[in-house]
């Protein structure tokens, strides 16, 4: 698994209710996902492609366990989120919904706007223009292996899948 | 080597004799809880989609706390899919509009030492205080929980945070957690277990053991554990559950920690932590006089029965500074019965407080009454998040029960020891 996209950058802490606010709740997710980062950077969520990379500090999604903070970010095309450290139940999210998260410290080198592709599996940022790697932590493979089946539900499909075929 | 109370639990969990920290295992759940926000709206569709129903009808505890009450057409629909979906599974153990789910749930016996708990919510190390190893999910997670009834989990390593000595007079488990946010920092946890020990732990009642292991998801832990004892045994009986061993329920002595922390509550002061996170805290002589519009008595964290008592404490026979606001959102009926019945809910009437539903409210920003724009608010709830509670132009401090009062009182951030006794005219 690799991508190719430009990289958005945020700080330290960023919490659920700045991924998914929650006067939004109860609003359908395209909705939501509109007011994805707005308290940080109003324009986040028109300007964002599909490809892109986020980038962040440490402790990322922190806060409540509404899963519906990875889900914006997927909707918005986000491709994988690099933090060097992630809230546990943030962290358990996005990946049962096949988001990529990766451990690394490339905020400290990574700039907003900065072209980069991610190797997923091994971890590699490479940012394309300045020429320059950065290792990130890879993925466990028990964990990797939810991220390529597409996720919980896909992964469970098959194992229900097998389960009735057994039955 | 012997195994920390997390390990133990988890053991059980997976049918082990011993499990490693670091290693990833299955185990199976005891019980799982959802709420109206995250729980059937988000579930069922994948059930459906997977065509598999639920695991386990008994081992389901489901609490509509969130859209509480019912205002609009989408929080009504999100009511009716709750109470359908609980009927056609057939779940018995319903709690429609009783309380928030942290608080209804061990206070109608569905907690015990020992037990792997899941909830659909980030606040649910507080079934830690019981001694059961309980841990926030999202939804997609529940869904895959309730189709199996088993989940996988990368066995924690526990970080040990011992307070020794007592608290002082209106100083309170609260206090002691905005202490440790701000020690520690939002990501103190490490999502470890973190286990409280200690005679100022062993001392409080078993609410404000509730309000630790409550806010050990602002201090970034998996699970918030605290041994059981008298104390749990005791709020067991009264909750209908009787023959519990607590003995086996500890950390052996040659367990091993992967950090421990030392505080003395002798020491400690109110806390008030500043906006935008509870790790922002500080001793309350630093930040006192700033002006407040809102005093709000509400969450899980703050709105208990013994949270309650605390602010009333305070409030009796005292009006509220002009121009602030005194919400009051009692945690559970249960506690605002209770409360009725001690005089509390009268004191707060007296004051000229509003009374809330019992719902999470303002806290998780949901409901109608949400912070306007600029306004300062005094919170005993557990996160002040930037717009969290409202409009982002809002800032919250978050401090104890007993500060909260205090502040409504006087109009600005107030330490609540001025009010000893005869000390505050």
């Amino acid at each position: 698994m690799s991508n190719t996209g430009l990289v958005w950058c945020f700080g330290n802490d960023i919490d659920t209710d700045i991924l998914a606010p929650g006067r939004f709740m109860s609003s359908k997710l395209e909705v939501l996902a509109s007011h994805c980062l707005e308290a940080l950077d109003p324009l986040f969520a028109s300007n964002v492609k599909p490809g892109d990379i986020l980038i962040a500090g440490k402790n990322f999604g922190v806060g409540s366990s509404r899963e519906q903070a990875a889900q914006a970010l997927k909707y918005l095309g986000i491709k994988a989120v690099i933090a060097k450290s992630f809230a546990g139940i943030f962290y358990r999210n996005a990946i049962n919904l096949g988001l990529p998260v990766l451990i690394g410290n490339a905020s400290d080198v990574v700039q907003s706007g900065n072209r980069a592709n991610l190797k997923i599996e091994t971890g590699l940022l490479e940012l394309i223009e300045e020429a320059k790697i950065i290792k990130c932590e890879p993925m466990p493979k028990f964990l990797l292996k939810l991220i390529e089946a597409g996720g919980l539900v896909p992964h469970l499909e098959k194992r229900f899948a097998k389960e009735k075929i057994i039955q | 080597m012997g195994q920390t109370l997390a390990q133990k639990i988890i053991s059980k969990a997976c049918s082990k004799d011993y499990v490693t920290p670091g290693e990833i295992e299955v185990a199976k759940i005891d019980l799982a809880m959802i709420h109206d926000s995250g729980g059937p709206r988000r579930v069922k569709p994948i059930l459906d989609h997977l065509g598999v129903g639920v695991w386990s009808s008994k081992k389901i505890v489901v609490v509509s706390d969130h859209y509480v009450p019912e205002f609009d057409s989408e929080t009504k629909a999100i009511q009716k899919l709750t109470r359908d979906w609980v009927k056609s599974n057939n779940i018995q153990a319903f709690y429609d509009q009783m309380g928030i789910c942290h608080v209804v749930v061990p206070e109608n016996g569905h907690l015990k030492p020992g037990m792997f708990v899941v909830g659909g919510d980030s606040h649910s190390p507080t079934g830690g205080a019981f001694g059961a190893y309980m841990f926030g999910i999202g939804a997609t997670e529940m869904a895959g929980v309730l189709a199996t009834g088993e989940i996988w989990i990368k066995v924690p390593e526990t970080i040990k945070i011992d307070w020794s000595g007592q608290l002082n007079e209106f100083v309170t488990a609260k206090d002691m957690m905005l202490y440790t946010c701000g020690r520690l920092g939002m990501d103190g946890g490490k999502y470890q277990a973190v286990e409280y020990t200690g005679s100022a732990i062993s001392s409080l009642s078993m609410q404000e053991r509730m309000t630790v292991s409550n806010m050990t998801a602002e201090l970034g832990g998996q699970a918030g554990l605290i041994k059981p004892d008298i104390t749990t045994k005791r709020y067991l009986e009264n909750v209908g559950i009787t023959n519990i061993e607590t003995e086996f329920w500890e950390s052996d002595e040659d367990a091993d920690f992967l950090d421990s922390f030392s505080f003395n509550a002798n020491d400690l002061v109110p806390q008030i932590a500043a906006p935008h996170s509870p790790a922002n805290s500080r001793n309350i002589t630093e930040e006192e006089k700033i002006a407040v519009d809102v005093a709000y008595i509400g969450a899980c964290t703050g709105a208990k029965m013994s949270d309650l008592r605390m602010a009333a404490n305070i409030l009796k026979g005292k009006e509220l500074a002009s121009g602030v606001r005194l919400l009051v959102a009692p945690a559970s009926k249960k506690d605002q019965n209770l409360a009725k019945d001690e005089g509390i809910m009268k004191v707060f009437e007296d004051a000229g407080a509003t009374i809330l539903p019992n719902s999470c409210g303002i806290c998780a920003g949901y409901g109608s009454e949400r912070l306007d724009a600029d306004v300062i608010c005094v919170s005993s709830t557990a996160r002040n998040f930037q717009g969290r509670m409202g409009a982002l132009s809002s800032g919250v401090y978050l401090g104890s029960p007993y500060t909260v009062a205090a502040s409504a009182i006087t109009g600005c951030i107030t330490d609540p020891r001025h009010f000893i006794e005869g000390k505050y005219e």
